[in-house]
């Protein structure tokens, strides 16, 4: 993965506000704020966090699929060299399912109840030219065959209830891949699964990778599903990446005391211990702190953290963390 | 003596294909036998449709079972007249997983903590009150905040609130199906830490139920793995996680998502195939059973 090549998926400055007249004062909240990372060929990155912290704004905006009263406000996001902001929105629909494929986290309302999961996965296919009739029916069982579902060729013909969770999870892999796009973008795809299906899941996106050197952006709130398939992390906190870096380094030696608190906060540590908590509640977007986010809810907070928000600071090559015990400022 | 005594719960449902169909009967639960002490936290493990959730709403007869025999205390609770049920229930009380659909969003928190006191016909309204701000505390939560309505709190706090009213009557054994999946991470372990507290204080025979072996393992000193309706292993929770016996249980251990790169560990599979459904739990070692 280290070659010159620019990277497929660059996003820089990412921002994008939500606009709400709740109480008749028009307030803007920032659910995605000053977001940057990409991810190069055959990587993939987790983008990991709690609700509300801008994840799957973050991945909708990529698509630009940000439902009003949201509306992207700033940034640039650069894929296979074009600026996806720019682009008008036929070009957009090209680029939509045909160069970006996207899983939802809930396989039952992302099918069609009413058509076979093959003329489905047919469908996309020729939706966007890729092939039609009888080529893309078979081309529909190829790929159910791909996603590793046991006698593709009859699965095609069923119906989504007829379907297992699992096995409807792998149909929508299987549809998000079909115009073989270099990125896939995955929020949280084994969150309603079994441990057990879950684990088939992560293992089946590793192995796409592997064999069709699939770019992936998997959103999770689950740092063991980080730990298992991520090459690198992304960590949000309020609308931010507050920490950035190759997944086993990130997990090992959290430097951000937000990512320290989430990992020490897991059971499973000391069995019949109390659990280290991180104190307080996730906060509240359109009432955040003039400093850190994270401040209020800090072990580490000292004087800097309440007077501006902290830059991405790097701290080793490939790491960052927004945090400003790693900013030189004098504590 | 076993404060909770289950043997052979069996719960059927029947089902049909379609609406014309012969139904058929599926069993949710099967022969299920389990006995927790008194002061035990007891953990219930499966994935969904295991069975766990059947069999908790059987013992404490939101759901009638099937078959099978429940002792409380030694006194059998299946079968028992409405009436009798009612008493009993001060001292069974359960925490739902989802706080936001378990709480009436009409009542405020405190009335909602209140609640069963009145039902019941515990102390005078002023008793009540001050119960209810001791309960408040308990969990955690400011007194104050005992006059707003569900939506005003966060979902941990929700969550808190739904402890509250399940002690309320400081009943002896409560039950909690998941109570903190549907919680953000980082409140997940306040509210665990609550549980654990309250446990601790008030010696509560707790029977967790959960999807998450990290999260059993970490509270119950003992446990059963549940698997399509039976028991297929149960004993002290180190010994089943560091020696499982099962063929299911080992898939499911190697299948948990481990943050820790260095506690990762290799994927087993199992085969449904391979082992026999119908297998009696025998003992493995003291105290540890499967159904191998």
């Amino acid at each position: 993965m280290n070659d010159d090549r620019p990277p497929l998926l660059e996003v820089r400055g990412l921002t994008t506000e939500f606009v709400s007249q709740r109480t008749g004062v028009r307030r803007a909240v920032r659910a995605v704020d000053g977001v940057s990372f990409e991810i190069a060929r055959g990587e993939i990155l987790a983008l990991a966090g709690e609700s509300g912290s801008g994840k799957s704004v973050t991945a909708l905006s990529i698509l630009r699929l940000v439902p009003p009263p949201g509306r992207i406000v700033s940034g640039s996001i650069r894929f296979e060299g074009r600026d996806l902001l720019a682009l008008d929105e036929r070009d957009l629909r090209r680029v939509r399912g045909a160069r970006i494929g996207f899983v939802f986290q809930e396989p039952m309302t992302a099918l069609n109840p009413v058509f076979t999961v093959g003329d489905q996965i047919a469908e996309a296919l020729e939706v966007h030219g890729v092939a039609r009739g009888a080529a893309a029916r078979a081309r529909a069982v190829e790929l159910l065959d791909t996603v590793r579902i046991p006698e593709p060729a009859r699965r095609a013909r069923d119906f989504p209830h007829q379907l297992s969770g699992g096995m409807r999870q792998r149909v929508l892999i299987a549809a998000a891949m079909a115009c073989r796009p270099p990125l896939v973008m995955a929020d949280e795809p084994t969150t309603a699964l079994d441990a057990t299906i879950q684990a088939d899941i992560l293992d089946l996106l590793v192995a796409m990778r592997r064999e069709h050197g699939l770019s992936l952006l998997l959103i999770t709130h689950d740092l063991g599903i980080v730990a298992r398939v991520a090459d690198r992390v992304a960590v949000m906190y309020a609308g931010r990446i507050v920490e950035t870096g190759p997944a086993p380094g990130v997990l090992a030696s959290p430097r951000h005391p937000y990512t320290r608190g989430l990992l020490a906060s897991l059971p499973g540590q000391e069995p019949g211990t109390r659990l280290k908590a991180i104190p307080g509640a996730v906060p509240d977007l359109a009432a955040l702190p003039p400093g850190c986010a994270f401040a209020p809810r800090c072990p580490d907070r000292f004087e800097a953290c309440d007077g501006s928000r902290p830059d991405a600071y790097v701290v080793s090559p490939g790491r960052t963390a927004r945090c400003f015990l790693h900013g030189g400022a004098a504590r | 003596m076993s404060l909770i005594e289950v043997t052979g719960l069996v719960k059927t449902f029947e089902r049909r294909q379609a609406p014309w169909g012969r139904p058929r009967l599926i069993r949710a639960v099967d022969r299920v036998s389990v006995a927790i002490d008194e002061g035990e936290t007891f953990g219930l493990v499966g994935e969904s449709g295991s069975g766990k959730t059947t069999t908790v709403r059987c013992l404490l007869r939101l759901i009638e079972p099937t078959a099978g025999s429940f002792l409380f205390r030694g006194e059998q609770v299946f079968g028992l007249p409405a009436s009798r049920m009612r008493a009993l229930r001060r001292d069974m009380q359960m925490i739902f997983q989802d706080p936001d659909s378990s709480l009436n969003p009409r009542m405020t928190a405190g009335a909602i903590v209140e609640e069963g006191l009145v039902i019941h016909g515990i102390g005078s309204p002023a008793d009540r009150r001050a119960r209810v701000r001791e309960l408040f505390e308990w969990v955690g939560l400011d007194a104050g905040m005992a006059g707003r309505f569900p939506h005003e709190f966060s979902g941990g706090q929700r969550q808190r609130v739904g402890i509250a009213r399940a002690l309320a009557l400081a009943p002896a054994f409560l039950v909690a199906d998941e109570p903190v999946s549907a919680l953000d991470v980082s409140i997940q372990a306040q509210v665990v830490n609550v549980l654990m507290d309250l446990q601790q204080r008030f010696g509560l025979t707790l029977l967790l139920v959960a999807h998450d072996l990290r999260l059993v393992r970490h509270l119950c000193t003992r446990l059963a793995v549940m698997y399509r309706g039976r028991i297929v292993e149960m004993g002290k929770a180190d010994a089943v996680f560091h020696a499982p016996a099962h063929p299911y249980t080992r898939a499911l251990i190697s299948a948990m998502p481990d943050p820790d790169p260095a506690g990762r560990q290799p994927r087993i599979r199992y085969d449904a195939a391979a082992f026999d459904p119908e297998a009696d739990l025998r003992e493995v070692e003291t105290g540890h059973w499967a159904a191998t």
